[in-house]
């Protein structure tokens, strides 16, 4: 196929993924935009097929079968609740796809040291260095995720700094190539300490701060993949590339907005850990928790005009969304308005609980947006909170002493009475007491967030 | 097009990518920000184009190698990326129609 020829119909594929885009910006409309940027890749795919030049079509086929099988496989049989763990892995693999990339290139075009120009070395050095930090740090975050390491910051001495000489290093190595040392060994080296970075870098992050990672590492991919595009002179693969890059950077700020913290506080806080401390002196506020039971529940939920349900990392842990829903089912058929708070950041990756929630047939208007509802709370009789803990503590809007202070909460206090569904009475991620358990107007309703709603389903019926 | 020329044409790209991509992304409702983030995974699949191209045009073994497991990686990207986001946009309905077996709940 001709180049020009080529060129325009990747110009296509192009124009597939950025109305895949625009289509997502309303959930009617959403799903067709996905099928068109998939028959948009289709294109480009057999297009690349039928490029002058190109051989080794068995070989090819076989790479696609086994990934692709893996791919289909993996991502029709995951659970809803595994999500963030499986986006996490799928954007592993693309920025692993572009640092082995830049290695191929590296190995074919610079046989010996003086063959490339600085800008394809640096092209190679970058996604060289993003590629494997977005590979390594995602697979870190889908080991986190899927539990498999612990979800809490791990942290040593001597991190930071340790990170840094790493990073320090890599970047060196890049500087070095760029000015002209085409030494194999060099890149090798340079995507060895990019591999480690990537995964010291994402070790020390914590689980309520999965959101933000995600989100970054998902830009990362992106402009590994823009980089690949100028080392092989492809325009879709550097506009491709640059709309994920600006995608995810987008959603990491918006993330860093909805916590009130800047992105580096994010990365190189390790916050669960650093709270600790804090938590000790905030912890010095009395006041009783009140314990009820499922039946007392059922019954302020019965009889209430409006109940407000806020959702968080608890309900995905516990699976309870479907039960969530049945019980807002049963309280819509006794005419309770039920509507669903859902705070950005509440659960592992943008936007969690509004995909649990629509799993379970929850019809998205009613999932509202914290600023949308946070001025109904006063008008709600009851306020319950399924497995939601900082997103909800008014300690960020009154503690100026408190570690999440100035993040953007719920207005959960302000509703007339609150139904905490809670596990135990162990503090949250941020390791600080809520005080929203000790108000006068909230019960606590003890247990996993999946037996609780059950015995609240039971109870409403018998009423 | 001599190297110099390609590459400012490729930087102007670029840019323009940057701006579109904030322009475009910056509509997308909260609600739909999971499958944003599983959506625009998909799209770095194109880096499969990539891959294709080093495997295809590999002049020896160890290039054949590296292309091949990219070409893995990439597919399981692309495939991956799109069903995992159909699954997801397949789930978000206005209201559903009432279903018989919701009687007895």
């Amino acid at each position: 196929m001709n180049k020009n020829l080529t060129d325009l119909l990747y110009l296509v594929t192009i124009v597939t993924f950025i109305l895949a885009l625009h289509f997502l910006s309303s959930p009617a409309t959403a799903r067709r935009g996905n099928q068109v940027g998939a028959a948009g890749m289709l294109l480009a795919i057999a297009v690349t097929f039928a490029q002058k030049g190109m051989g080794n079509f068995w070989l090819i086929g076989l790479g696609m079968l086994l990934g692709g099988g893996f791919g289909a496989v993996a991502a029709r049989r995951v659970k809803m609740t595994a999500m963030p763990q499986m986006v996490a892995l799928f954007n592993g693999v693309g920025g692993g796809a572009a640092a082995l990339i830049s290695m191929a290139e590296f190995h074919t075009r610079a046989p010996a040291p003086g063959n490339l120009h600085v800008d394809t070395s640096l092209a190679i050095v970058l996604s060289a260095l993003i590629g494997s930090v977005s590979f390594s740090g995602s697979m870190v975050a889908f080991a986190k995720l899927q539990e498999l390491i612990q979800g809490r910051p791990i942290t040593y001495p001597g991190q930071k700094v340790g990170n840094l000489v790493l990073l320090g290093a890599a970047a060196a190595l890049g500087v070095a190539i760029c000015a002209g040392w085409e030494a194999q060994w060099a890149l090798i080296a340079l995507i060895g300490l990019s591999l480690l970075f990537g995964v010291l870098f994402v070790l020390p992050i914590g689980g309520a701060d999965m959101p933000v990672v995600i989100s970054l590492l998902n830009a990362f991919t992106g402009l590994a993949v823009a980089a690949t595009g100028f080392e092989l002179e492809n325009n879709v693969l550097i506009v491709s590339g640059m709309l994920v890059g600006a995608s995810g950077t987008f959603l990491t700020m918006m993330m860093g907005k909805a916590m009130n913290r800047s992105i580096a506080n994010v990365l190189f806080g390790a916050f669960g850990q650093v709270t600790a401390e804090a938590a000790a002196t905030a912890a010095g506020g009395t006041g009783t928790v009140r314990a009820a039971s499922a039946d007392d529940v059922a019954i302020m939920l019965a009889y209430a005009q409006r109940v407000i349900i806020v959702p968080g990392y608890g309900m995905a842990v516990a699976q309870a969304q479907h039960d969530v829903r049945q019980l807002a089912d049963l309280l819509e058929a006794k005419g309770v308005n039920v509507e669903y708070a859902i705070h950005p950041v509440a659960g592992r990756m943008p936007g969690h609980m509004n995909v649990l929630l629509a799993e379970a047939n929850v019809p998205y208007t009613q999932l509202k947006e914290m600023d949308e509802i946070n001025p109904s709370f006063p008008q709600t009789d009851v306020a319950l909170v399924i497995g939601a803990n900082d997103v909800t503590n008014p300690a960020a809007r009154s503690n100026p002493a408190s570690p999440i202070y100035g993040m953007p909460i719920l207005d959960v206090d302000k509703a007339k009475a609150i139904v905490v569904l809670k596990r135990s009475m162990n503090p949250g991620f941020a390791g600080i007491d809520n005080e929203l358990y000790t108000e006068p107007q909230t019960v606590m309703l003890f247990g996993d967030a999946k037996d609780s709603v059950l015995n609240l389903i039971a109870a409403v019926k018998t009423l | 097009m001599n190297h110099g020329t390609l590459l400012v044409f490729e930087v102007t790209i670029l840019v323009l990518a940057i701006f579109l991509g904030f322009e475009v992304i910056s509509k997308v409702p909260t609600l739909l920000h999971t499958p944003l983030m599983s959506g625009t995974n998909a799209i770095h699949g194109i880096v499969i184009v990539g891959a294709m191209l080093v495997a295809g045009t590999a002049p020896d073994t160890t290039t054949k190698v590296i292309g091949f497991a990219a070409v893995v990686l990439a597919s399981a990207n692309v495939v991956g990326g799109f069903v995992v986001t159909d699954r997801m946009l397949e789930m978000f309905k206005k209201r559903e129609p009432p279903k018989p077996d919701d009687s007895d709940s």
